[in-house]
């Protein structure tokens, strides 16, 4: 990597617009070496679109957006040999075996046949896939597919590693499978950019979250400072509030958002008040927690369904 | 988005993808063996067995000729349309539409123009397996006429270029699988019945025989026959032309209608 290489990702007021609808609306963010970033957001946020053209499937509509330092547009085969994709789909080849599909995937790469087959198999025994290696690819469970997935996005040796939606679909056994394998990926310095709507994967996995809304960036940070600076600390949930609650925290001026049949308080550790709500108004329908980053995510982009 | 043809998109990596589709071929080897092996010898029975003996023989160019010496030409002029036009309308679309193959393949180094030419190539290549099984069947027949009849193996490239690459710009148009009866029922099928196949369109009006001539089989059929017959001579030079001017016409429509489908 060159001395100017400070990013590896630098996107700059891009934007993408499909037939008169703008997915992604002037975002700029970067992403440093080493470094996992988040994008989160609802459906139709512009998180996949964004992705697509860092990884020069999709071109852009306007704006700028440099992957190594190198423009996307102009440059999209060198960019794409140093990374490793996994798409939403699964799409591996239904046509070829486990170890095959690694095999050929490698061979798109122009990388040499003996260093291809070396490689793939390290790649399913890191995986847990090596006593699957002849099978077709359709018998494998979901989570085995995604790990081949996984497996092959690496076959290349990438220096970034980009995931849409990488355990969408999977079962918390699955989804910890992958983990655990992308943590690895991580301590060894590889650099991540993914997106997902799970917030646990989000806070496990990254070190910076982007939250998308409407093809913008709403709010950029840690995972712990997001939660801290749009939920606090703690949060306090009762169902079917009385009127002397909803007195109390509007005379208080609590942080809170109020549902049909619920009211949800946001407080800080050292909040007083806070303490007090809990002393007076809660019995068996209240809920003490800690705050998530569920919360920043639902008060930032709203909770009405997306459909 | 507007298409637009990139040609300089295209690198000798379009191998890669010949190479994978190889690779699955070789796995069926045997089923994609038969076919091309018995298909003439059903064909053979049928019309030369069945309908010579009502027919005869047939006009050609000024010749005679009994009717299985005929039709055996055409027959590998029909393998060659069908085995890349099926190739890049069928299953090009299975791999496009239903198995994201083309998606998995646009996220490593290779473009969309590296891929479609690499389909393209290999149904050309599919196209040339099935004549050289056909040609050894008919040959064994001693339907052939060596060494000229060897000319049908480079000919066979050159019609299957022409012949994918049809089948690729209707990949790039059609909405849904289905629909590739539209383009079956409207140019291959014409061809086949109408093409200088199983009668010579000498005996068309002469308007029907422009029009005969204005489509691809044709010639192929023409150049096929002139191979196996050993008759070689110099008109055939505008049928290869026509041929290789048809593939140079359709080829970037195909990567136009292509980039049109795939990059948004």
């Amino acid at each position: 990597m060159g001395e100017n290489e400070r990013y590896i990702i630098e996107a700059a007021e891009l934007r993408k617009e499909f037939g008169g609808i703008t997915a992604v609306d002037g975002v700029s963010f970067h992403l440093v070496p080493g470094e996992c970033l988040g994008l989160l957001g609802p459906n139709g946020a512009g998180k996949t679109s964004t992705i697509r053209m860092a990884y020069g499937f999709s071109p852009i509509t306007s704006g700028s957006l440099k992957v190594f330092g190198m423009d996307i547009s102009s440059r999209p085969r060198e960019i794409k040999a140093r990374i490793g994709v996994c798409q939403q789909d699964n799409n591996l080849d239904p046509d070829l075996s486990v170890l095959q599909n690694l095999e050929v995937f490698g061979r798109y790469f122009n990388i040499a046949r003996k260093e291809t087959l070396d490689r793939a198999l390290q790649l399913l025994k890191f995986m847990s896939l090596e006593n699957r290696k002849d099978d077709k690819v359709t018998s494998l469970s979901g989570g085995m597919m995604r790990r081949l997935v996984l497996a092959r996005a690496l076959i290349n040796n990438p220096e970034l590693l980009i995931l849409d939606e990488p355990t969408t679909g999977l079962d918390p056994q699955a989804r910890h499978q992958v983990w655990e394998r992308l943590e690895m990926l991580r301590a060894n310095g590889l650099s991540i950019l993914l997106t997902t709507h799970y917030m646990d994967e989000a806070s496990r996995l990254c070190e910076r979250l982007i939250i998308m809304h409407n093809g913008k960036i709403l709010v950029e940070g840690k995972p712990t400072d997001l939660i801290r600076a749009y939920a606090g600390d703690h949060v306090v949930e009762i169902v079917n509030p009385g009127t002397d609650v909803m007195e109390f925290v509007n005379t208080n001026d609590l942080v809170h958002d109020s549902l049909d049949h619920r009211v949800i308080i946001y407080g800080r550790e050292s909040d007083r008040l806070f303490e007090v709500i809990g002393d007076r108004f809660c019995d068996e329908t209240c809920i003490k927690r800690l705050a998530t980053l569920e919360d920043v995510f639902l008060r930032l982009t709203g909770r009405e369904l997306r459909e | 988005m507007i298409g637009s043809f990139r040609a300089g998109n295209i690198s000798w990596r379009f191998i890669r993808i010949w190479n994978r589709n190889v690779l699955v071929y070789r796995k069926i080897w045997f089923v994609n063996f038969l076919v091309p092996l018995l298909e003439p010898v059903l064909y053979l029975a049928a019309f030369g067995v069945g309908l010579s003996a009502l027919i005869g023989k047939v006009p050609y160019r000024g010749e005679e000729l009994p009717y299985m010496v005929f039709i055996a030409p055409a027959l590998l002029a029909i393998t060659m349309m069908y085995n890349s036009f099926f190739e890049n309308t069928f299953a090009s679309f299975v791999r496009m539409y239903y198995q994201k193959t083309f998606d998995a393949m646009m996220a490593t180094p290779l473009s969309l123009e590296d891929i479609i030419a690499g389909e393209i190539v290999w149904g050309a290549t599919k196209s040339v397996i099935a004549a050289a099984i056909m040609l050894a069947v008919i040959s064994a027949f001693g339907l052939a006429h060596y060494p000229y009849a060897l000319l049908v193996l480079p000919l066979s490239f050159l019609g299957g270029l022409a012949f994918g690459t049809a089948g690729m710009v209707c990949t790039g148009l059609v909405p849904s699988i289905d629909m590739f009866n539209l383009p079956i029922f409207l140019f291959i099928t014409p061809m086949f019945l109408f093409g200088g196949t199983f009668f010579p369109n000498s005996t068309l009006p002469v308007w029907a025989q422009k029009i005969s001539y204005g489509l691809p089989l044709t010639h192929l059929v023409d150049l096929c026959r002139a191979c196996c017959l050993g008759q070689m001579s110099d008109d055939l030079i505008w049928n290869a032309m026509y041929l290789a001017i048809f593939f140079v016409l359709l080829f970037p429509l195909a990567l136009i209608v292509m980039r049109r489908r795939l990059i948004n």
